[in-house]
């Protein structure tokens, strides 16, 4: 084992580069079993996440309608989008908006409450999870959100608001640009404490409870402080999941806006960069120029993730 | 003095912090709960109750109209809706099962074992985790297209199986796993499939269970999004796309839509209540640390 190590890091040249190769080949030859087991996975995951994500990143690069052959135009998609593309600017615009409040509040939330939810007796605690985490589960239920906002005087908001002589006339909750990206975030937020809250739990259970009570023999003094230097850095693995989910959610937001406010909204007040993406990928088949919004969101997510990879690296210090 | 202190699980807590996080939860869970309560409460509202100005949050006079008018909605269809029960039952177990087995089996080397590209592996699936479903649509549906998947259920189920989700939350919880048990097995002659089957899955049950309820509820509403990029035949489509046609049917239906969406709703939710029971009671006595 030293051995190889030590060859390992010899360098590249074209006599070593042989036994190298031949060590290589030993050590994987070796490990066939741990390939096969990864085996299926790792195959469709490359066929149907990888190589799409590569396919797009290249076809960003060319102008296809996925009828003739794609033509190479450089980064003119690129230029076009932050150049010209009024409406993106405006899908970008909420976008940040929307993912700047619900992707730190959603994720607060979820640890929060995961946390005191942790403190409860099985029996609350369990009926607690299911009252947090019911809206996830739901699916398409988010659906009774229109009923609610309806704009006629049916709508339930309207109808309390009218009862209690709040306003004088229904309000067009889905249809006036001021209130569409405020409904869909709050919407959001109610979906929202789902994976990570889940996960956040799981990973509280799994804590080591004898690293408590050292903490209390070392003098911390009040949960908070337990909560800084002990609770947050044994969750660290399970708050990068967290981060990695709630920042591809908030940032990949679509649904909820299509459902609440049409596709497209009034003024564009609901269009985000999925939309966006939506709208040129399956509506107008521009792949190439869809195929740019989408690098451009991935490039957003994985800034964010990065910033939060640094943060999360500061907890309990 | 020592001893007091030692003895004490908890450390001394504020009565006022207790209040102040109550209080943050009722306020938090009364938001969570109050739409779900919104379904339920209209599922059993007749008609008159429905259409009531000003309306009334809670059900008077619960019936099970909405129901029976649900039923007759759909059996008034050209495909009967047991056609779209086993459709999305049909998705629904055989990703779960095929996507906890699938990514458990991968996640296992990836956490405990080292093995040449080990790490780039791992880097793509996190990079992965990154990307918005809605990004791989496009080129999913050329792949789907030549490798003939198009109109079939495995459209939806096979990808579902290959979702990076699952194996990066697999590996998380397989790297708690003390080295010491592995070695034992090891050197009982077990061999790595053996190993992952009888000494890791068993250990970290309240793992695979969590990515049951995610995979399961991921799929039972894939109907919907995924389901319609890729399946067009009316008997293959899903319960999801079957209420979407009731929802369709404007204000007339809100009863019976209320009603299919609280059948909808149902079907996770026990799963969810069934997997974390035990998710919650083997956490804590799983003996994952060493």
């Amino acid at each position: 084992m030293i051995q190889l190590v030590k060859k390992s890091k010899l360098k590249l040249d074209s006599k070593t580069l042989r036994p190298r190769l031949n060590l290589k080949w030993k050590e994987v030859s070796k490990n066939k079993v741990l390939y096969a087991m990864i085996a299926p996975f790792f195959l469709i995951f490359f066929t149907f996440t990888v190589l799409p994500v590569c396919l797009s990143l290249l076809v960003s690069f060319t102008n296809f309608n996925m009828l003739e052959f794609p033509k190479w135009v450089g980064w003119r998609n690129y230029a076009q989008l932050f150049v010209r593309d009024d409406v993106f600017l405006i899908a970008l615009k909420n976008t940040l908006i929307f993912a700047a409040i619900t992707g730190p509040v959603s994720y607060i939330a979820c640890f929060v409450l995961a946390w005191i939810i942790n403190e409860f007796p099985p029996k609350i605690r369990a009926f607690a999870t299911l009252v947090f985490y019911a809206p996830a589960l739901s699916g398409s239920a988010f659906i009774v959100w229109t009923l609610l906002f309806s704009s006629d005087s049916y709508g339930y908001i309207n109808a309390f608001l009218l009862k209690w002589h709040l306003i004088l006339e229904p309000i067009l909750w889905l249809k006036t640009p001021k209130y569409i990206l405020p409904i869909i975030i709050i919407v959001q937020l109610w979906l929202s404490l789902g994976t990570s809250f889940l996960a956040f739990i799981a990973g509280l259970q799994g804590l080591d409870k004898t690293l408590f009570e050292a903490g209390a023999i070392d003098g911390i003094r009040n949960r908070w402080q337990e909560l800084w230097f002990i609770t947050l850095p044994s969750m660290r693995p399970m708050l990068m999941f967290g981060a990695v989910i709630q920042i591809t959610a908030s940032f990949g937001v679509a649904e909820v806006a299509t459902a609440l406010a049409g596709f497209p909204s009034v003024k564009y007040a609901g269009h985000t960069i999925v939309t966006h993406l939506m709208d040129y990928g399956s509506i107008r088949f521009e792949m190439g120029y869809a195929s740019a919004i989408a690098t451009v969101l991935f490039a957003m997510m994985l800034g964010s993730n990065l910033i939060v990879r640094r943060l999360l690296a500061k907890v309990g210090e | 003095m020592i001893t007091i202190r030692l003895r004490k699980k908890r450390i001394s807590r504020s009565w006022m912090g207790d209040v102040f996080l109550f209080l943050l939860l009722a306020a938090v869970g009364y938001f969570m709960a109050m739409p779900l309560v919104f379904v339920i409460s209209n599922a059993f509202k007749p008609i008159n109750e429905i259409l009531k100005f000003p309306p009334d949050f809670l059900v008077k006079n619960p019936t099970f109209t909405n129901f029976t008018d649900l039923y007759h909605l759909l059996s008034g269809s050209w495909v009967p809706f047991t056609r779209y029960i086993y459709n999305t039952f049909f998705i629904a177990i055989v990703g779960t099962v095929g996507h906890v087995l699938i990514a458990s089996l991968a996640a296992y080397p990836l956490a405990k074992r080292k093995f040449p590209g080990k790490g780039f592996l791992f880097t793509i699936v996190v990079l992965s985790l990154m990307f918005s479903a809605t990004v791989t649509q496009i080129t999913n549906y050329m792949t789907m297209s030549w490798l003939g998947f198009l109109d079939t259920h495995w459209a939806v189920i096979i990808p579902a199986i290959g979702s990076s989700l699952g194996l990066y939350l697999m590996k998380q919880f397989m790297e708690q796993i003390p080295d010491a048990l592995l070695e034992a097995a090891q050197i009982d002659g077990c061999s790595e499939v053996r190993i992952f089957w009888s000494v890791v899955m068993p250990v970290v049950k309240p793992a695979w269970l969590t990515l049951v309820i995610f995979s399961f509820q991921g799929l039972w509403g894939a109907g919907g999004a995924a389901g319609s990029m890729y399946i067009y035949s009316e008997q293959l489509k899903t319960i999801d796309y079957a209420l979407s046609q009731i929802l369709a049917g404007g204000i007339a239906r809100t009863g019976p839509s209320m009603a299919a969406t609280l059948l909808l709703l149902t079907v996770p939710i026990l799963i969810f209540v069934l997997s974390q029971s035990s998710v919650i009671q083997t956490m804590s006595t799983s003996g994952m640390k060493e």
